[in-house]
């Protein structure tokens, strides 16, 4: 796996053989990797930045065992809420390279906040698979810390967490925590349908005018369950970022090494005190909006289709095989090892237990509260009013 | 220094000044509170004196104000927000009832929100629409909120520290009307030492019947007591302090004593704060009344306008009618 900086590295850098400094076929779209599985060398963005990226063939196979394993074990939470284990789960499937290309170009000391479908994001952060599946079971409301792995608790009221991460942004900046290399930078994550939402817009205005140090990236998955993009914007997302007085480029979220470099790009922009930017990552939903949706209701085939042939994982192998940086024992062993984990997986969610009843009571507020305290003692007395009856 | 006559809206303003002295992670935020000083003026001097990072002017978004407070509470920090006036926390509601009261529990109990919103509430000062509301029904339904409210300087001064020395999240709804009613206040004595925030206190002992009321209708209900006093009646006023969670021991001792009790507020009265402490009141004291428990509120209409709110609001001789009607029970 690709821990966490694999731009970092010097050790055997490949020089990107057939490259070629070309404008994609879509001059709004920042590529890398076709969906052919051919490397483009660098691509220069609109404000003149130079998208690339530089890895070694292991950063590279890194790159593709995290794709991979997040759809391997996103398929494992459908399948578990197929067989009644999970009450429900919103699947990442299509949008494995958008998650994993940003996830890598954190930094070890930026912070993350998410919606509720970055399980990619998540498990590039280190956090084990299982927590958010504690969540769509019904066992807990998440279970990680979110300082420990700089990433925040999943957040459903959509749109909501990007204002929390511009405040948590507005305090960096309070900290003098921008400005340098190992300066920190923020991330929220939200979808398309968001952008509609007054948080969300709300959260551009103060970034901008803080210049927080903050990369609002915009998972275009093209649908907010049923709602096509139209119904959300006139214009492509990304431009909306002018109005509000930052950057904003659109890039192709199939493609994780574009995705990667342009991500790290504003990322370290921020840290550097340069302010907000918005990325707009153009991909698709190739599954349901969560395990309750029928997409067949609102989407052709056809269009289904021909995202299909943009799959974020084919192009990866294309281009690995192509560049022999991999052979098939290496794919076997991924497929392997996706199988072991989700095997895995599975046996720790059955075994997960459903939570004490009393625990509900806990955690309502830091110091507590008498009301609280009396209604746990009645209810505890309730139940005890049951111990040794046939009921 | 030790005792110093001020307003209630000065005492507030000395109060965060403190808190804003004491701890580095106190920061202030809202609209128009760094030059202006607020519309009311309770963050006057402050930002002079702590600089636009510790007392900050935002957009004018309130869902923006709370949110951006949730992060910069998770990163640390203890935000202190103003809603400008009561009718306009209505942009913040999600990010208050979802995110602010919900992020400890959701975490269990991994992330604190120490942040206090303060909010302006009530009528009575001739206000043109959504300038004279009563919300602290709603939010003192939220689990995970805490609610309270003062009445005078010394406990604006006091509650007010201890709101933002507390991890819990706190709304602390400031009686408008009262701003400028002037009482004694105690700078040098210890917060430590301070009655505690989320307690009620007898504000006039009695013996006849039991008055409860919070903010601004305290005042109004020792008006009340001082006329009924003239009357040959002798009512218990009992400042509730806190409105979530509710603080009602004083309240059961008090009715078990008088067998009467009216709750004011200038709330409407459907499934508002009365109801609740009528019901508590019931399930505690129901052998000691003598008659059923009484509310005496704002009517259940929208804020009226200006011209006719003193019609609304509940004041001395509604108060005296409700306490009659408990003795021709």
């Amino acid at each position: 796996m690709a821990k966490g900086d694999p731009g970092a590295s010097t050790r055997g850098r490949r020089a990107t053989p057939r490259s070629r400094k070309a404008a994609t076929a879509d001059p709004e779209l920042v590529q890398l990797l076709t969906p052919a599985g051919e490397r483009i060398d660098s691509v220069t963005g609109p404000d003149g930045t130079e998208y690339r990226v530089d890895f070694t063939d292991e950063e590279y196979r890194g790159l593709y065992r995290d794709l991979v394993l997040v759809r391997k074990l996103d398929a494992e939470a459908t399948a578990l809420q197929r067989q009644g284990e999970l009450g429900i789960w919103a699947s990442l499937l299509g949008q494995e390279a958008a998650q994993v290309g940003s996830g890598r170009a954190l930094r070890t000391q930026d912070m993350a906040f998410p919606t509720y479908r970055e399980h990619g994001v998540l498990y590039c952060r280190g956090i084990d698979p299982i927590m958010p599946l504690g969540l769509f079971r019904g066992v807990d409301q998440g279970g990680w810390d979110p300082n420990e792995f700089k990433f925040n608790m999943y957040t459903i009221v959509i749109g909501a967490q990007t204002l929390h991460a511009t405040g948590y942004a507005m305090g960096v900046a309070m900290d003098g925590k921008t400005g340098t290399d190992d300066g920190e930078a923020v991330i929220a994550y939200f979808g398309d349908g968001a952008t509609s939402q007054g948080d969300v817009n709300e959260a551009f205005v103060w970034a901008g005018v803080f210049n927080s140090p903050l990369v609002f990236f915009c998972q275009n998955n093209q649908y907010a369950i049923s709602e096509p993009l139209e119904r959300q914007t006139r214009i492509p997302l990304y431009r909306r970022a002018a109005g509000f007085g930052f950057p904003g480029i659109r890039v192709d979220g199939n493609d994780v090494l574009a995705t990667y470099a342009v991500t790290r790009h504003a990322l370290d922009n921020a840290r550097h005190g340069q302010g907000p930017s918005l990325i707009e990552a153009y991909t698709y939903r190739m599954g349901a909006h969560t395990t309750s949706d029928d997409p067949t209701r609102y989407r052709i085939a056809s269009e289904v289709e021909a995202w299909q042939a943009k799959d974020p994982i084919a192009r990866m192998k294309a281009f690995l095989e192509r560049e022999k940086i991999a052979d098939a024992s290496f794919f076997t062993e991924i497929d392997e090892q996706a199988r072991r984990e989700a095997v895995d997986l599975r046996e720790r969610v059955l075994a997960m237990p459903n939570p004490e009843p009393g625990t509900m009571f806990d955690h309502v507020y830091p110091n507590g509260s008498p009301l609280l305290d009396e209604q746990r003692a009645q209810f505890s007395k309730y139940l005890e009013s049951f111990e040794g009856s046939a009921h | 220094m030790a005792t110093e006559t001020l307003t209630l809206g000065k005492a507030l303003n000395v109060g965060l000044r403190k808190a804003l002295e004491n701890d580095p992670k106190v920061v202030i935020m809202g609209e128009d509170v760094g030059k202006l000083g607020g519309v009311f003026r309770i963050t006057d001097g402050l930002q002079k004196d702590f600089g636009d990072q510790r007392v900050i002017d935002t957009p004018l978004a309130e869902s923006g104000i709370i949110g951006t407070a949730v992060g910069l509470a998770i990163r640390g920090y203890r935000p202190v927000c103003e809603i400008q006036f009561d009718g306009f926390v209505y942009p913040a509601y999600d990010q208050i009832v979802s995110q602010v009261a919900k992020m400890h529990y959701r975490s269990r109990g991994k992330l604190n929100i120490p942040m206090v919103i303060r909010i302006p509430f009530g009528g009575g000062i001739g206000a043109v629409e959504h300038h004279s509301e009563s919300p602290e029904a709603y939010f003192s339904h939220t689990a995970g909120l805490k609610v309270v409210s003062c009445a005078n300087p010394q406990d604006a001064y006091v509650m007010i520290q201890q709101a933002i020395a507390s991890d819990d999240p706190i709304v602390f709804l400031e009686p408008k009307r009262r701003y400028w009613e002037k009482g004694a206040v105690d700078l040098d004595a210890p917060l430590s030492e301070a009655y505690p925030l989320h307690s009620a206190r007898v504000a006039r002992a009695g013996t006849d019947a039991t008055v409860l009321a919070y903010g601004p209708m305290v005042r109004t209900c020792l008006d009340a007591a001082t006329a009924a006093a003239e009357d040959g009646r002798n009512l218990e006023v009992i400042d509730l302090r806190t409105l979530s969670p509710l603080d009602l021991g004083v309240v059961y001792e008090s009715v078990r004593r008088t067998g009467r009790a009216v709750v004011v507020h200038e709330a409407p009265s459907n499934v508002g704060l009365g109801a609740e402490i009528a019901a508590r009141i019931t399930e505690e004291c129901f052998y000691s009344l003598e008659s059923p428990v009484l509310r005496v509120t704002g009517f259940d209409t929208p804020y009226p306008a200006a011209r006719v709110e003193e019609e609304y609001l509940p004041d001395l001789d509604r108060v005296l009618d409700a306490v009659d009607r408990t003795f021709g029970w």
